[in-house]
C-alpha cells in the first residue's frame, strides 16, 4: 500500500483531559435553519410560540434537508434572516428561555423495526455529521449502493480539538452501541474503527471494548494529517480508492464520525434529537481551554466568556479546526451542529506572499498527490484544460499545502478559485 | 476587542520561510568554500565576496529598474553568488566573475521573472558563459596550496584531474579536494557532507544526486573507465548536489527528479568520454534545465482516484 502525503502538526491537543463540562442554560439562543450541509429548513414557529425542549421548530419538504429542534424551552422572541460562515443564508429562530427546561411531548424512543422506518427515524433525530462537514445523517445510511463496511472516523487530525477524544473516553458505550444498531439495520459485514495514533488510551480502551468481536477492527493511523479526510480514512483503513466522481458508498463503505455514531445510540434510547453538542474551546487567547456540552444555539461569545478569553487580543475566531474551519465575522454567532471547535487566536500570519521557488514542498504534503505548485501556475493564466489534467476538482481544501509553503502561497484557496472555472458536465 | 479578521483556510502556519531554504543552502556550502580557501587560499574568500555583492547588487538594481518588489531579503542572490564562485579557478580576474555575477542574475535569473521564474541554472549558465569567453582564464587551475609559495595569480598552472593522464591524483587526494580545478568543486568530502546536511534537513531530495552520480559511475565502468575517479574527480559532486536539486530549473516529482539525474549523468559520460571538453557536468544541467518543463509533463504524480481523461 502506497503511503499517502502528510503534514506533521503540532497537536496542541491541551484539552485531551478535560472532562466535559455543561454550559449554564444561556438566556437566549439563536438557531438557524440550517447547519448541515443541504437545503434550510422553514421555520414552524411563530415569534410569541412557547417552544420545549426537543420540539421541532424547523422542517422542509427538500430532499437534502435535516430538520431543526429546540435545546430549551421558552418564548420565541424574533424571526430574523441569517448568514452563516459560508455565505449562505437561512432563516433563524431566536428563543428566550424560561429556565424550566420542559421536555416536549414530541420527544418519544423511536421505533425502528426495519430500515425504512429506522432511516425515517435518523432524519427526524435532526443529526448530520458532527465532524464538521455536516451530511444528513439519514441519506449517509441509505446508499442505493450494496455497503458491506462501516468505517468510523475517530482520527480528530486537526490541531486543538478534542471534542471526540471526549466522546469516546466519556461514552464509549454509547460508540459501541451505536456501531451495533447502524451495523444491525444496514447489514453491515465489518466495522473500522480508525483512531489516529496520538490518541492511545482510546486506541486501547476499543481494542479491549471490541476484543470479542472479529469483525470491529480498531485500526490504528499514522500521526499525519488530515487522516480524517474521508479519502485518506478509508484508504488507510481499508485500502479502497474512491475515484474520481464516486462516493463512499461506490466502494462499500460509508464513514461515520465517531460523535455522530454516539448521538445516535442515545437518541434511540432516549428519543432526544440533536439539540446539544460537545465542543472544544481553546486558542491562544483562550485564558481556561475547555470542552463543553452546550445547547445548540448558545453564542460563540458566552463561550468565549464562560472560558476566560482574552477579548483585547483576540485577532481571529475560527469554527472548527486552523486547518479547515471557517474564520467567524461575528462572535455573537451561535454554536451549530457542526461547531467541534471554536477557537480564538491571537497571531496572525502577516506576511506577504512571494514568487513561488517550486520547492515541491505543496506536491509532498498533498494527501491525495495533487500538485499545487503547478495549479498555482494554470490559475494564474486560467488554462481549463491544464485545471483539469492536474485533477484540481479532487482538492478537499485540507490546507496542507498552503501551511507548508515556504513562500506563503494561498494554494489551497487557489485551488477553490480554480475548481471554480472548470465547467461541470 | 479588535476587528475580527476574516480568511480562507488554514489558518495555522508553518515556520518555514524561503530565507530560511536560502540560508540553509548557504550553511551547507560553507564546507566547501572552506575547503576551497585550504587549498587554494585567500583570494578564495576574495573572489567568493566579490561574486556575492555583485549577485546582490544586480538583484536590487534590477528590482528596481524593474519596478518590482525588492528580493534582496529572500538570500536567493547570495545562494547564487556563493555557488558562482565555487564554479570559477581560483585566479579568475574579478571583473570576469563580475560578469559571471551579471550572467547569472539579470540575464538569467531577473529578465525571466526573478526568482523561481527561470528555466536555466544561473550560476551553471553564467559558468558556461564565462568558459566559452574566456577559455584560458577559465582553466587557469593552480596546484593546491601554491598560495604558500608566492602570488597565486602566476603560480604553476595545473590541469583538472580529468585531462591528466599521468601522475594521477589519488583517491584519497580526490576526495579531500587536493587537486586542481574551480575552488569549490575539489573537495568531494565537503561537497558531500553539504548535501546530506540539505538531505536530513529535508531542503532537497536525494533522488537526483544519486541518479546522476550513480549512473556516471555505471556508464564510466562499462566503458572501461575507473567509476570511482569520474565521480570524485571534476565538478561532478558540486554540480550534482548543488545545481541538480535546484528547484526552479528541475522537476518537482520524485520521479522526474530521477529522470533528471540520470538524465544529468548520461550527457556528462557522454562529453567526458565523447566529447573534446575535458568536463561536461555544466552542459549537461544546462541541457536538462532545458528538458525539464517536459520531464515535468510526462512525469506528473499520479492523484489518488483520479481517472484518466477520455479521449475524444
Amino acid at each position: 500500500m502506497k503511503k499517502l502525503g502528510g503534514l506533521k502538526l503540532n497537536h496542541r491537543k491541551n484539552t485531551e483531559n478535560s472532562v466535559t463540562v455543561e454550559f449554564p442554560l444561556p438566556k437566549k439562543v439563536r438557531i438557524p435553519m440550517l447547519m448541515n450541509m443541504g437545503a434550510p429548513c422553514e421555520p414552524l414557529v411563530k415569534v410569541g410560540d412557547e417552544v420545549k425542549v426537543g420540539q421541532k421548530i424547523g422542517d422542509t419538504e427538500a430532499g437534502f434537508s435535516v430538520p431543526v429542534h429546540s435545546g430549551v424551552s421558552g418564548k420565541v422572541t424574533a424571526l430574523t434572516d441569517y448568514t452563516n460562515a459560508m455565505g449562505k443564508t437561512c432563516k433563524e429562530v431566536e428563543i428566550e428561555t424560561d429556565g424550566l427546561q420542559t421536555v416536549s411531548d414530541e420527544v418519544k424512543v423511536p421505533v425502528a423495526e426495519d430500515k425504512e422506518s429506522f432511516i425515517k427515524a435518523v432524519r427526524e433525530s435532526g443529526s448530520c455529521g458532527l465532524g464538521g462537514a455536516g451530511f444528513p445523517t439519514h441519506i449517509k445510511l441509505n446508499p442505493k449502493q450494496k455497503v458491506d463496511t462501516l468505517i468510523i472516523n475517530a482520527a480528530e487530525c486537526e490541531p486543538y480539538i478534542t471534542a471526540d477524544y471526549r466522546e469516546m473516553i466519556e461514552c464509549p458505550d454509547d460508540v459501541i452501541g451505536g456501531i451495533e444498531l447502524i451495523r444491525s439495520k444496514l447489514g453491515i459485514s465489518q466495522v473500522k474503527l480508525g483512531i489516529e495514533k496520538n490518541k492511545p488510551e482510546a486506541i486501547k480502551n476499543f481494542t479491549k471494548l471490541t476484543e470479542s468481536d472479529s469483525s470491529v477492527e480498531v485500526v490504528t493511523l499514522p500521526s499525519s494529517y488530515p487522516q480524517g479526510a474521508e479519502k485518506v480514512i478509508i484508504y488507510n483503513t481499508t485500502g479502497r480508492i474512491v475515484k474520481e466522481g464516486e462516493l463512499p458508498a461506490d466502494e462499500g463503505v460509508i464513514v461515520m464520525n465517531v460523535s455522530t455514531v454516539g448521538f445516535l445510540y442515545r437518541y434511540f434510547q432516549t428519543g432526544m434529537p440533536l439539540v446539544t453538542r460537545r465542543l472544544t474551546v481553546d486558542g491562544n487567547a483562550v485564558g481556561e481551554p475547555k470542552n463543553i456540552r452546550t445547547v445548540i444555539g448558545t453564542s460563540f461569545r458566552e463561550l468565549l466568556e464562560y472560558c476566560k478569553t482574552d477579548f483585547d487580543s483576540v485577532k481571529k475566531v475560527i469554527g472548527g479546526g486552523p486547518m479547515m474551519g471557517m474564520s467567524i465575522p461575528d462572535i455573537d454567532m451561535p454554536v451549530v451542529k457542526t461547531s467541534n471547535a471554536l477557537l480564538a487566536v491571537k497571531s496572525y500570519d502577516e506576511r506577504k506572499t512571494s514568487a513561488c521557488i517550486r520547492c515541491g514542498r505543496c506536491v509532498r504534503v498533498c494527501p491525495i498527490g495533487l500538485m499545487p505548485a503547478e495549479i498555482d501556475r494554470a490559475y494564474k493564466i486560467k488554462d481549463i484544460d491544464e485545471l483539469k489534467k492536474l485533477k484540481v476538482t479532487l482538492c478537499m481544501n485540507c490546507g496542507s499545502c498552503t501551511y507548508i509553503c515556504p513562500a506563503n502561497r494561498k494554494l489551497a484557496e487557489t485551488n477553490q478559485l480554480a475548481k471554480v472555472l472548470i465547467p461541470r458536465n | 476587542m479588535n476587528r475580527l479578521i476574516v480568511s480562507p483556510s488554514p489558518h495555522d502556519e508553518n515556520c518555514i520561510k524561503t530565507s530560511h531554504i536560502m540560508l540553509n543552502v548557504i550553511i551547507a556550502l560553507i564546507p566547501a568554500l572552506a575547503a576551497g580557501t585550504y587549498f587554494f587560499g585567500l583570494r578564495s574568500l576574495s573572489l567568493t565576496a566579490v561574486t556575492i555583492i555583485s549577485c546582490v547588487v544586480f538583484e536590487y538594481l534590477c528590482r528596481r529598474l524593474m519596478k518590482r518588489t525588492n528580493t534582496v531579503g529572500d538570500l536567493s542572490a547570495v545562494v547564487t553568488g556563493l555557488i558562482l564562485s565555487l564554479n570559477l579557478p581560483v585566479t579568475l580576474p574579478y571583473w570576469m566573475a563580475v560578469i559571471g555575477a551579471f550572467v547569472a542574475i539579470v540575464v538569467v535569473k531577473q529578465l525571466f521573472g526573478g526568482l523561481g521564474q527561470n528555466f536555466a541554472n544561473p550560476a551553471i549558465t553564467a559558468r558556461i558563459v564565462l568558459m566559452v569567453s574566456f577559455p584560458s582564464a577559465m582553466t587557469n587551475w593552480v596546484e593546491p596550496f601554491a598560495y604558500r609559495d608566492g602570488s597565486v595569480v602566476d603560480a604553476v598552472s595545473s590541469a583538472t584531474p580529468l585531462k591528466l593522464t599521468d601522475d594521477l591524483p589519488s583517491y584519497m587526494d580526490l576526495f579531500l579536494g587536493k587537486t586542481g580545478g574551480c575552488l569549490g568543486e575539489t573537495c568531494a568530502l565537503a561537497l558531500l557532507a553539504g548535501g546530506l546536511y540539505l538531505a536530513f534537513t529535508k531542503t532537497i531530495s536525494l533522488a537526483a544526486p544519486v541518479s546522476f552520480i550513480g549512473i556516471l559511475a555505471l556508464l564510466s565502468f562499462i566503458a572501461g573507465e575507473d567509476p570511482l575517479y569520474q565521480i570524485l574527480a571534476g565538478g561532478v559532486f558540486l554540480g550534482a548536489f548543488f545545481m541538480a536539486t535546484d528547484y526552479a530549473t528541475t522537476p518537482i516529482s520524485t520521479k522526474g527528479k530521477i529522470v533528471f539525474g540520470l538524465g544529468c549523468g548520461i550527457i556528462t559520460f557522454v562529453i567526458r568520454h565523447f566529447g573534446s571538453y575535458p568536463e561536461g557536468v555544466s552542459f549537461s544541467i544546462l541541457l536538462m534545465n532545458v528538458l525539464t518543463p517536459y520531464i515535468e509533463q510526462l512525469t506528473r504524480n499520479k492523484v489518488l482516484g483520479a481517472k484518466e481523461a477520455e479521449n475524444k
